[in-house]
């Protein structure tokens, strides 16, 4: 084998490693600039979606933990509401003495997400008031459960 | 899958074609690497390549086959980048063993590989939902002392090259320490999940730094009492390192706290020096350390001939390398354990290793992702505790080798030759999959036309 196939192989070698490693970035680059093959089905879905009126532009896509020990923990919103307490099948488990085992209940109604306590012991915060009943949630605005901070964004 | 009638819910991509992509990738790379050193040892494509090609591409298949149909939502790219680690790893010994080195033997080492992934196999088929484990909390910790103390019990225990590690099964040996790794991270998690808050809370500030209570200490100097008694007794620096490092790293991410790394450094500071005023073998790694090329110590049996060698394949690989096949690596005493990861510098070059070290940075970030993603704070803690066992473990490995830190024996995971390891790491990463695919599956959707009864899956 000569010389120069030999070289030509090596550095052909180092150039498909490197191609693995900035494909393998690639595949997680949703991680960083989120997810393009989710919008693409949800464009498939506009059409039956639009008899019940849902999405629209200012929708939230994401609910995000802003604060507490579980901080940095998003869960996509899709049309299921979320349950949030300290029991183990709640949607988000918390492991804090302040919350109730199912504290309270996030779900979509008319295209607006609403939050609604469920009976909690120390109580649910919508930005600064409690929240007694079952309230619309706004984008971006905290709502307060123990230690936790959650929100909603697009 | 469980894709709902008429697709009204926008779920996440699973990502399996991207991930059987890169699959097929790490194994087309592997095969290459297998071409590359049969044409340049001897001339010709290696009548083992299709054997060992092929073997790994079946077993990476059925792994991949498994994972769909147990964990889909699992991340992507974990099971690739291991692939393709593991892949290598089997190329340098390869490469190894038709270069002559004694004792290395690529065909033991794929034979390990298809064992550890029927354990990855397994576990993810047993192991249904890993929030069982936090109920193994403390038998987890059993099991980890009984393995941690096995090699020292007679008749079992066996004393291989000076470090007491080893327990004979009769027909093979087994490092125990690889899977006491796994059985202390899940204790710790455990642990940590019921006693954070008063770990994280109690105690009194002084300048800037928060102090806990002197009786919360227990816990870090137990875990330090084991790492310095595994230290003293076995003569295995890395394991008592590793232990260590994985219960204070997992301290700080349960409290938050820097006062825990604080204590846990200065702790170990302490340990180190005393072991090192108190024990020749923990001299003499140090002596080593400080001047490797002294002419007596390289000349001394277990002195730093190894650590040299690889030195001088690091610096006869320059930037790109030698190329696979063309180098020198059979120069380093044991290339194909502890040092394989000079050996691959030798051939790949500075090139070849800083692909090598992203592809692990990769993985260990893919694992700590999860951890970010995961619902609840045990998952939190294991996939932390696990994703940065293995960054600490190559951290070990290659700042030992290249002399950025005193050299430990420990393997660099899923390359150097060795069956205990390969079986522990393949069980790590299927714990890591499993709580992927646990974090990245969207919640169970309700059902819209209820009937009489609700049926919940989880």
């Amino acid at each position: 084998m000569s010389e120069l196939t030999l070289l030509l192989i090596r550095l052909a070698f180092l150039a498909v490693l490197w191609f693995f490693v900035i494909a393998a970035v690639g595949v997680i680059r949703t991680d960083l600039f989120g997810t393009r093959t989710a919008a693409a089905p949800a464009r498939k879905a506009a059409k039956p979606a639009k008899i019940a009126a849902k999405p629209k532009k200012g929708e939230p896509r994401q609910m995000v933990v802003t604060g507490g020990p579980l901080q940095g923990t998003t869960i996509d919103l899709t049309e299921t509401p979320i349950t949030i307490g300290r029991a183990n099948d709640a949607t988000l488990v918390l492991s804090d003495d302040y919350a109730s085992s199912r504290h309270a209940r996030l779900f979509p109604q008319d295209g607006q997400w609403i939050v609604e306590d469920l009976g909690s012991t120390n109580g649910t915060y919508l930005d600064r008031s409690k929240v007694t009943r079952p309230m619309p949630v706004p984008l971006g605005v905290p709502i307060r459960i123990g230690k936790t901070v959650i929100e909603l964004r697009k | 899958m469980t894709a709902v009638d008429g697709a009204q819910v926008t779920l996440p991509a699973k990502r399996r074609g991207a991930q059987l992509a890169m699959l097929a990738f790490a194994v087309a790379i592997v095969m290459l690497a297998y071409a590359n050193v049969g044409l340049a040892i001897d001339d010709q494509i290696p009548a083992g390549m299709l054997t060992y090609g092929l073997g790994l591409g079946g077993l990476m298949l059925a792994a991949y086959l498994v994972l769909a149909k147990f964990a889909p939502w699992a991340d992507p790219l974990i099971l690739p980048l291991v692939t393709l680690v593991n892949g290598i790893g089997l190329v340098m010994i390869y490469r190894l063993e038709a270069g002559g080195m004694p004792r290395a033997s690529a065909s033991t080492q794929l034979f390990w590989t298809g064992a550890g992934i029927v354990m990855f196999t397994v576990t993810l088929i047993v192991l249904r939902d890993h929030r069982a484990l936090q109920r193994m909390t403390y038998t987890a910790g059993f099991l980890g002392l009984a393995f941690l103390i096995a090699p020292l019990l007679p008749f079992i225990g066996e004393e291989i090259n000076g470090a007491a590690i080893w327990i004979d099964l009769g027909f093979t040996t087994l490092q125990p320490a690889e899977f006491v790794k796994i059985a202390l991270v899940i204790f710790f998690a455990g642990y940590l999940v019921a006693k954070r808050d008063v770990l994280a809370l109690a105690g009194r500030r002084l300048l800037f730094i928060d102090l806990p209570r002197a009786r919360d200490l227990g816990p870090v100097l137990i875990t330090w009492g084991v790492s310095l008694g595994v230290l003293i007794l076995q003569k295995d620096l890395g394991t008592s390192l590793l232990i260590f490092g994985a219960f204070i790293a997992m301290l700080y991410i349960a409290t938050q706290r820097t006062s825990w790394v604080l204590i846990g450094i200065l702790l170990f500071i302490g340990g180190a020096v005393l072991a090192g005023l108190l024990f020749g073998h923990v001299r003499d790694r140090f002596e080593v350390f400080l001047d490797p090329g002294n002419q007596e110590l390289f000349e001394k049996v277990g002195g730093s001939e190894q650590l040299m060698q690889g030195l001088f394949a690091l610096g006869s690989g320059g930037i790109l390398g030698t190329g696979l096949g063309q180098g020198h690596p059979d120069e380093i005493p044991l290339a194909f354990s502890d040092f394989i990861f000079t050996a691959a510098g030798e051939e790949l070059g500075l090139t070849g290793l800083m692909a090598l070290l992203m592809i692990y940075a990769l993985l260990v970030e893919r694992g700590l992702r999860t951890a970010i993603a995961a619902r609840d704070p045990f998952s939190k803690l294991l996939a932390g505790g696990l994703s940065f066992i293995l960054a600490w473990q190559v951290f070990i490995i290659v700042g030992g080798v290249t002399n950025l830190i005193p050299l430990t024996g420990l393997v660099t995971p899923f390359m150097s030759q060795g069956g205990s390891a390969l079986l522990a790491n393949w069980i790590l990463i299927a714990l890591l999959v499993r709580m992927s695919d646990a974090a990245r599956k969207p919640p169970p959707q309700a059902i819209q036309d209820e009937g009489m009864t609700q049926v919940f899956q989880r």
